[in-house]
């Protein structure tokens, strides 16, 4: 069957109130931001709704601010605005490198952070470096809004925080200066637009030869993307000379429940997601 | 029952164009059906293959990913406004290094390597390839379309 536009209705809002307010008048009516995750199911007629809220004029969900402490993006900053960042280059690579991986150009060019979060892949790009950089969201509706940690937004596969009437508006990051170290990796079919199989971000700080900070998180090994939490505890304050690596990988299996799917196989990504263990640390210890 | 339709106006290749649509129709629908610009194609209908890139206000998009309502008031060039009098440079290079098969990915091809000469996107093989790599070929290999992008750039038939 193909999408039926014309048994469709599409809310346009001219701006965040008006917005608000149609939203909490019709909490069935789905968000419709770059639409590049909600057009294919749609066109394909796999979509059920049948009411939209078009988010894509809202100006108060665009734009990068940065202060001295924070950068705040907004929900449709687009995966091309962060790759285009310098800012965000300099102290959030992972994010950028992220968004560069997301899809082609013409992805990128429609594709917003807000969507990608919203959207609750396990696979998507962007969540495992969120999460690394320990982001905040704003989820705002009619009620008010209020801010939650990224890595408690995830509650199961597709399942989130966010409440039938609320929008995710903004994206917070904490400046942690430059210097500290950022690693992503994506492991996909080809280079170009493929979801990925396993994919590992972390960012971590190292002084005095010791393991100061550290977040590491992946994709596509668990119903959502996940802090690896356990693995974390086992390497904080070791020295980077000595890093116990056999107890890593080993919490490193015990933080993710990767399945078989038609994109590969449980036992591969357990393997792959304990080959960009090693990677990482290798990166943060060279020899 | 059926909802409204909404006037969708834009500018199409310079012109002022308008059509009454269902505000969730795809951009490539209404290009191909209400404007009866045909050379944008449907390859896959899921944002993989390129075949209906369009520039819509200065961006490359796959139109069908675009719903109606979203182009509302936009300006949006298609593979039909790529020529002036003459072809453009770059598809003058198309022909002379056989950058088209069977054609089906050409339209595609040309509008997203205009997309990415104009914002000085092809700097090198690597980035032309990397800029095309949302436009899929199943004829030519890509090697002479990205040889046409690079010769199209430096100026050089
Ligand atoms: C060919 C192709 C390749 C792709 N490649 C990748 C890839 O490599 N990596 C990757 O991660 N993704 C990929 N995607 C998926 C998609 O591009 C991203 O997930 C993108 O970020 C979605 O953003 P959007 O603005 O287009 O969202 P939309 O499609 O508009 O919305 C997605 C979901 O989020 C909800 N939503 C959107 N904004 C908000 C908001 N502010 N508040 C609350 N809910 C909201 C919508 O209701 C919907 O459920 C690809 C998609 C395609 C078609
Ligand atoms: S038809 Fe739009 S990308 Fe294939
Ligand atoms: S020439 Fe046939 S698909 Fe490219």
């Amino acid at each position: 069957m193909r999408g039926q536009p014309s048994l469709c209705e599409v809310l346009t809002p001219l701006n965040l109130a008006e917005a608000l307010a149609l939203l909490a008048a019709h909490p069935e009516a789905r968000p419709l931001a770059g639409g590049t995750d909600l057009m294919v199911p749609f066109a394909a007629g796999r979509l059920p709704d049948r009411l939209f809220l078009n988010l894509w004029d809202l100006e108060e969900l665009r734009g990068i601010v940065v202060t001295d402490g924070e950068v705040t993006l907004g929900a449709l900053t687009l995966f091309r605005e962060i790759a285009a960042h310098p800012l965000l280059q300099r102290e959030f690579p992972n994010l950028v490198r992220s968004a560069m991986v997301t899809g082609a150009l013409a992805i990128q060019s429609r594709g917003s952070l807000g969507g990608n979060i919203a959207n609750g892949s396990p696979a998507a790009d962007t969540p495992p470096s969120l999460l690394a950089y320990g982001a905040e969201l704003e989820l705002t509706s009619l009620r008010g809004s209020r801010w939650v940690p990224y890595a408690d937004f995830h509650t199961g596969y597709k399942r989130s925080l966010l409440a039938p009437d609320e929008l995710i508006t903004r994206i917070r990051l904490s400046r942690m200066g430059e210097g500290g170290f950022h690693y992503f990796r994506k492991v996909g079919t080809r280079q170009a637009q493929a979801i990925a199989k396993v994919s590992l971000a972390a960012w971590a700080r190292v002084a005095d030869g010791r393991i100061q900070d550290l977040r590491l998180a992946l994709g596509s090994v668990a119903p959502m993307p996940i802090r690896a939490k356990g693995t974390e505890r086992i390497l904080q304050g070791q020295a980077i000379r000595n890093l116990p690596l056999d107890a890593a990988l080993a919490a490193l299996q015990a933080d993710i429940s990767p399945i078989d799917d038609l994109r590969s196989s449980a036992a591969f990504r357990r393997k792959v997601a304990g080959n960009l263990l090693v990677d990482m640390l290798r990166g943060l210890a060279p020899t | 029952m059926t909802t409204q339709k909404i006037l969708l106006k834009l500018t199409v290749n310079g012109e002022a164009r308008q059509a009454l649509v269902h505000p969730m129709s795809r951009l490539l629908d209404v290009i191909r059906e209400d404007f009866c610009l045909t050379g944008t194609k449907e390859g896959c209908g899921e944002g993989e293959c390129g075949a209906c890139s369009v520039i819509l206000d200065g961006s490359l998009v796959n139109a069908c990913l675009v719903p109606a309502i979203q182009a509302q008031g936009s300006t949006m060039r298609t593979v039909e406004g790529l020529a002036g009098v003459d072809l453009s440079p770059l598809q003058q290079a198309f022909l002379h290094h056989g950058g088209a098969q069977c054609g089906f990915c050409t339209p595609g091809m040309l509008v997203a390597g205009t997309y990415l000469l104009e914002t000085d996107a092809v700097q090198d093989e690597d980035r032309a390839r990397e800029g095309l790599s949302g436009n899929l070929c199943r004829c030519t290999g890509y090697v002479k379309i990205v040889d046409a992008l690079l010769a199209a750039r430096e100026g050089r038939p």
